[in-house]
């Protein structure tokens, strides 16, 4: 065990952290899911409806605006996850049994906030009174971007991600240790190339690999379980191409911290639990304690489901999403650098 | 000197508690061929690692080709070619597709390239193989193909590790051919290896042992300064005259080659010859008994008897 101490702390080590992590971390009874107000009433009776609202602790209100449209923008770039739309007349509403008194909009490209979302539309609330035996729901629902609620639709754009974190994490990291296994990094090492040079050498034919892995799973989603791109197909590309890169850096980061090929596997697993876990691909972001959501927010691929999901479903522009676009962009360079300052060209 | 293709002065490299290199002092001149003699672990792939920049040396300081290796590894590399002691070029690519990749990344100009890997291929007998994918290529075809890339470039000094430890006679006799040639026309090389008749062949050598350089010199001020004289034994039965040698107080060491035993005693001792024959007739044992000349193995085996003991 001394010749491989690095094995064996990821034999103990990996399923006690992702056990600690993860039995803190998710939790399927989603809370504080982000929300915003358009209450065009603006009555007693709104605000106390909205005060309920938020004393479920189902919905976190951290937003006020004016109108349904302004709800629908948010939604669409992905700044909240249910927008609530008090119609101005919502007082003559309540008391009318065959209308909705208000609306949730909400976004659909989530799937677990579909199912809690419909939890609440069943809440008792106060102005629902039980004289109204065969009333409507007071609260109406209403799903955007993937009303028939398919889970298809749901999981692609996320499955993408974690698809492309996989391989190219793998790709690289194993690559590279495989070279130095193999020798053929102490001989390019004594050529006059650089270490930019062997790094962007390494990494370009990888970038195709994985933009291609994207096409595939576009088509694959498309033609058999009809997936849309909603979205511009280019600004999807785009998106890809940042987040294979940055999961390319991260994978030659990893290559410079393990010794064997074995550990490069091991460290890519040990990353690609949490991509799967903690970044709202399966277990809703909003769902997840702080701590967790700041872990998520490190992971490239919680950017990338974000931006996927917004260019697929909600056909969301990058421009309302540069959030991500530019995290992305600053998680490649610190990786790099972090790369290149470890990967001296050296042997000690 | 400006005309020593290597100078190290006290270099030293440890690994945690392990001295892989032990303050080892080398003068290695141009277009010649110097050699590194010592068992595996003694610490050759370390020197030549040092003296590429691969390693940083604990201690010391090495200068190669006038320059400091610390200060100007990127000035040195396309000066070096390097040949490492596994094979390390690409299994999956072919012969052609290594030379062509290794051109490429010592920027040899596009229109030169082609021509010089011609040369190449032809020098080194590998132009029937171009296509072969160099994995499938027998060990002296690896080798070839590892000289042709570490030549490539044309280096000033060349540094192979242990080039021929995986190769057939025919192939090391052929591989030295090509050595003495490149020798000549003006590279340095130092090539490490652990055969005593490849040591022979080199212009100088060092011997190594656990990491101290325990002997330095042409191989005939090796031969010529062992400080021992050494008894060549024919015996019917070798196993009992080496027994009754080994009995002899002043015999310094006894190695068998196999009906033939090599004696050595250190040269102050007067009639070596007389004294390992009275020895085997007290015994009764049927042997003849003659001096010989110091072969490099009998330096080898006189030198790492006794640590630090310089020849030459
Ligand atoms: N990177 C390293 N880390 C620790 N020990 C090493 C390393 N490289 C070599 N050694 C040790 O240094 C000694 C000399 O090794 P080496 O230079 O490879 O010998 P040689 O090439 O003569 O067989 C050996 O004991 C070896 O185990
Ligand atoms: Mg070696």
């Amino acid at each position: 065990m001394r010749r491989d101490r690095l094995t064996f702390g990821m034999i103990l080590g990996i399923p006690l952290m992702q056990i600690l992590l993860f039995g803190y971390a998710i939790n399927t009874d989603v809370r504080n899911l982000t929300a915003a107000v358009a209450d065009e009433a603006g009555t007693h009776r709104s605000r106390q409806f909205v005060a309920e609202l938020r004393e479920t602790q189902v919905v976190r209100i951290a937003q006020r605006v004016e109108t349904a449209g302004q709800l629908e923008e948010l939604l669409r770039a992905g700044r909240i996850s249910v927008g609530i739309h008090i119609p101005p007349d919502f007082d003559r509403r309540v008391i009318d049994a065959q209308r909705a008194a208000a609306h949730l909009l909400i976004d659909g490209s989530d799937p677990t906030i579909i199912g809690i979302v419909n939890a609440l539309k069943n809440m008792p609330v106060s102005f629902d009174t039980t004289a109204q035996p065969d009333r409507m729901p007071a609260i109406e629902v209403r799903t955007y971007y993937n009303p028939e609620a398919r889970t298809p639709v749901n999981v692609i754009p996320g499955l993408i991600g974690v698809i492309l974190t996989m391989t190219m994490l793998l790709f690289t990291a194993v690559a590279v240790v495989r070279e130095r296994e193999r020798g053929n990094l102490e001989l390019l090492i004594n050529t006059p190339v650089t270490s930019a040079e062997l790094m962007i050498g390494k990494v370009i034919p990888y970038v195709v690999i994985g933009l291609l892995q994207l096409a595939v799973a576009l088509l694959v989603g498309y033609l058999l379980f009809d997936v849309p791109v909603r979205g511009s197909i280019v600004e999807l590309y785009v998106a890809a191409s940042l987040f294979i890169v940055a999961n390319l850096s991260l994978g030659l980061f990893v290559s410079t911290a393990v010794s064997t090929q074995f550990q490069a596997m091991q460290m890519t697993f040990f990353l690609l639990l949490p991509s799967i876990l903690l970044s709202g691909f399966i277990f809703p972001f909003d769902g997840m304690p702080k701590f967790a959501q700041y872990l998520g927010e490190i992971l490239p691929i919680t950017h990338f489901v974000r931006l996927a999901r917004g260019i697929m479903l909600r056909e969301a522009d990058l421009t309302a999403m540069t959030g991500a676009l530019v995290y992305l962009g600053v998680f490649t360079l610190v990786t790099v650098t972090a790369a290149s300052l470890r990967f001296s060209k050296r042997l000690d | 000197m400006a005309d020593l293709a290597i100078r190290a002065r006290g270099l030293t490299k440890r690994f945690g508690d392990l001295v892989a290199v032990n303050n080892l002092d080398l003068d290695v001149p141009r277009a010649a061929i110097y050699g590194f003699l010592g068992p595996n672990g003694s610490g050759k792939s370390t020197v030549i690692r040092m003296l590429c920049g691969l390693l940083t040396p604990t201690e010391g300081s090495a200068d190669v080709l006038g320059l400091k290796v610390s200060d100007n590894a990127n000035q040195l590399k396309p000066r070096i070619g390097y040949m490492t002691q596994k094979f390390s070029l690409f299994g999956d690519m072919t012969v052609l597709e290594n030379l062509q990749f290794i051109a490429a990344i010592y920027s040899i100009p596009k229109s030169r390239r082609a021509p010089r890997i011609d040369e190449l291929l032809e020098n080194y007998n590998l132009t029937q193989q171009r296509a072969q994918f160099a994995g499938t290529m027998s060990g002296g075809q690896k080798q070839r193909l590892a000289l042709a890339c570490a030549v490539l470039h044309k280096p000033d000094l060349l540094l192979l590790d242990e080039p021929t430890s995986a190769v057939d006679p025919q192939s090391r006799r052929d591989f030295w051919a090509n050595l003495f040639r490149l020798a000549e026309s003006g590279t340095a090389i130092l090539v490490s290896t652990h055969y005593m008749d490849e040591a022979e062949r080199c212009h100088r050598l060092a011997i190594l042992d656990h990491g101290v350089k325990v002997a330095d010199g042409t191989p005939q001020e090796l031969q010529d300064g062992t400080g021992m004289s050494v008894v060549e034994v024919l015996a019917d039965d070798p196993y009992a005259a080496q027994a009754v040698i080994q009995s002899i107080a002043e015999v310094a060491s006894v190695t068998q080659l196999g009906v033939r035993l090599r004696v050595l005693i250190p040269a102050s001792v007067d009639e070596p010859l007389l004294l390992v024959s009275k020895y085997l007739d007290a015994k009764n044992i049927a042997a003849t008994a003659q001096l010989s000349r110091p072969s490099l193995e009998d330096v080898f085996v006189a030198v790492t008897m006794k640590p630090g003991a310089r020849a030459a």
